[in-house]
């Protein structure tokens, strides 16, 4: 890489890093602030070839990256926001989502489906922290909530990569806050029928996500250096008013404090999500 | 009851009017012009009291909701039951004050009671943490909440905080882990659970013991993804806009209704619990034990059924463009 880009970044270390893929031929890597050649990091699954760093993927790439290729299906794709409150918030909610779509490409925060994980068949959902924070609403909720229990009538084991630093979606208010306690309820019924649920913890993990599914993984993996947590670190910070222990609400504070069963490289994720499944005997 | 101390501004007009009352009842010796003053007053004081809890604004009920005479879960115990046994243990870190848990009398029935307690005094309060729970508070509560189960005993959630806590202790301990444990299980809880707010509903650590076959707002609680502040913080960059969050989240008990997320908002006496601790009691006494008559006579697994299929139906979307809402919304 050249020197001359490399100052030019350096200059520019402190910029907050955009979400989503930025354009161009190189890509500034937050984790050690290096300029990297896009095309090193897209060839690595989004992964930094200097320190490793995990970058954001959308919820397309990663069910390209777990699944056998050609084997993916959707479910419940013709699932759309309403707007329960009539929520203005800057531009009416409607239109706020009409503009996430056309921006991602997505009907909303999340794809779910099934396919084969290395000729195994799963029911796969995954969010995409690029549509309003990857919050979970009605649509959310649901389709997640429909995933469950396909994934229970057909006994198929089920995985949920989160990526969602918005928690419930404030836009839907409280119907927002009971998807938490509907999807949790739909994970109980899968639970005592057996299901296997690999919950999967990716950069950012927060709020009611991590309040609810994300955390009720029989197993739960999450990829390095993801922040994970309740309460947003500002939030916290505001409240107890001292500074925040550095790693504090990464994937590594959660594995050493018990939350976490395994932090797994992104190369890694599908032949342990295997390993497992084949470990459960499903 | 003491006098109130803590007095909101748009119930100003009622207490200048009582204390014209208290002044002419003290009045000796009592004309028959004085009686008729006192009627008279005494009429005006309750239409006045209808007018204003009749037409209150969100952030009214959220000042309401948060006033510190209003009854907390202690109260609750205190008056609606013949006798609480508290059980304390989390079995693993410590004994949450945030969450009260302990067995119940409620005339002959035998109940398990889970309530968010924000404390009275300034040194309650801060063992309380202000009603905001840690992770072993929700832990305790499944574990009584499982017992319960376990004997048949029904359980009864009175929810009052404005979330759980935000805090590193907190986050170290596994708080989202607890609260969507707690949801997770008491969705699927073989016994009768009815889950009342009585004061704030504030988020997930609200929603951690709200999972029930009957969920019921106070008339002047609310129920919501975040705090007002919080929102505003968010969408204005300022807290001063808590009001018009407080609106635009629909959080009060005729918006949760429609929205299909509560069955019944029970009324409060007219000027609020906060004025008559006595007859707000009252009041719950009845609601729980109608309730619990009801839910006691249906099967288990029916019960557990129509948990599931009540928190199923939540939520409003479009597929292929057909709108799902509840029936209050369509």
């Amino acid at each position: 890489m050249s020197t001359g880009e490399q100052e030019l970044g350096n200059s520019q270390a402190k910029v907050r890093p955009k979400r989503g893929v930025p354009e161009g031929l190189w890509k500034r890597c937050p984790g050690c602030e290096q300029t990297i050649f896009r095309k090193a990091v897209e060839d690595r699954m989004g992964v930094c070839p200097e320190c490793d760093y995990h970058w954001y993927v959308s919820a397309g790439d990663r069910i390209k990256q777990l699944l056998d290729d050609g084997t993916f299906e959707e479910w419940d794709v013709n699932l759309t926001a309403g707007d329960p409150l009539e929520f203005n918030d800057k531009k009416p909610y409607s239109e706020r989502v009409k503009s996430e779509q056309k921006r991602t490409g997505m009907k909303d925060a999340i794809i779910t489906g099934h396919g084969m994980i290395r000729a195994r068949r799963v029911a796969i959902g995954v969010t995409d922290s690029a549509f309003i924070m990857g919050s979970m609403g009605s649509v959310v909720g649901e389709r997640l909530t429909r995933l469950i229990e396909r994934a229970t009538q057909q006994n198929l084991p089920l995985i949920i990569v989160s990526a969602s630093g918005g928690g419930a979606r404030m836009h839907e208010g409280i119907l927002s806050l009971m998807q938490m306690a509907k999807v949790s309820a739909a994970l109980a019924r899968y639970d005592l029928a057996g299901g296997l649920y690999i919950s999967v913890l990716t950069n950012p993990t927060m709020g009611g996500v991590a309040a609810s599914f994300a955390s009720l993984g029989d197993v739960i993996f999450a990829e390095p250096r993801a922040l994970i947590g309740f309460a947003g670190p500002r939030t916290i910070q505001a409240t107890i008013r001292i500074e925040l222990p550095k790693g504090f609400q990464t994937s590594e504070f959660l594995l050493e404090h018990g939350f976490v069963d395994r932090i797994v490289r992104r190369h890694d994720l599908k032949s342990e999500i295997a390993r497992t499944i084949d470990y459960c005997g499903k | 009851m003491p006098p109130t101390t803590h007095r909101l501004a748009f119930e100003r007009p009622i207490y200048d009017l009582e204390e014209r009352l208290a002044k002419l009842e003290a009045a000796t010796p009592k004309t028959p012009a004085i009686d008729d003053e006192i009627h008279r007053l005494r009429r005006e004081i309750t239409d006045l009291r209808r007018k204003i809890f009749g037409n209150l604004e969100p952030w009214q009920t959220v000042q309401l909701a948060r006033h510190p005479d209003r009854p907390m879960t202690t109260d609750y115990l205190a008056l609606v039951f013949d006798e609480f046994y508290e059980l304390h243990g989390d079995k693993s870190f410590g004994d949450d004050r945030a969450i009260r848990t302990g067995f119940a009398k409620l005339d002959q029935y035998k109940v398990m009671v889970v309530g968010h307690q924000k404390g009275k005094t300034l040194k309650e309060r801060n063992a309380c943490f202000f009603g905001c729970a840690h992770p072993e508070g929700y832990r305790k509560a499944i574990s009584k909440m499982k017992m319960a189960a376990k004997y048949g005993v029904p359980v009864i959630c009175f929810i009052d905080t404005p979330g759980a806590y935000p805090g590193i202790s907190a986050e170290e301990r596994g708080q989202a882990q607890w609260i969507a444990n707690a949801m997770f299980e008491m969705s699927r809880l073989p016994t009768p659970i009815i889950c009342i707010v009585i004061g704030e509903g504030g988020s997930g650590g609200a929603l951690g013991i709200g999972v029930g076959d009957k969920v019921a707002t106070l008339e002047h609680a609310y129920y919501s993804v975040i705090s007002p502040e919080g929102c505003a913080g968010i969408l204005w960059k300022s807290h001063t806009f808590a009001e018009q969050a407080a609106k635009a989240l629909k959080m009060t008990g005729k918006d949760l209704l429609r929205l299909g997320v509560i069955d019944d908002v029970i009324e409060e006496p007219l000027g609020g619990a906060h004025r008559d601790h006595h007859s707000m009691a009252a009041r719950m006494k009845m609601y729980l034990i109608r309730n619990l008559r009801e839910l006691l006579s249906k099967p288990r697994e029916s019960l557990t059924d129509s948990r599931y299929e009540k928190f199923r139906k939540m939520g409003v979307f479009f597929e292929d463009g057909v709108l799902h809402a509840p029936a209050g919304m369509t």
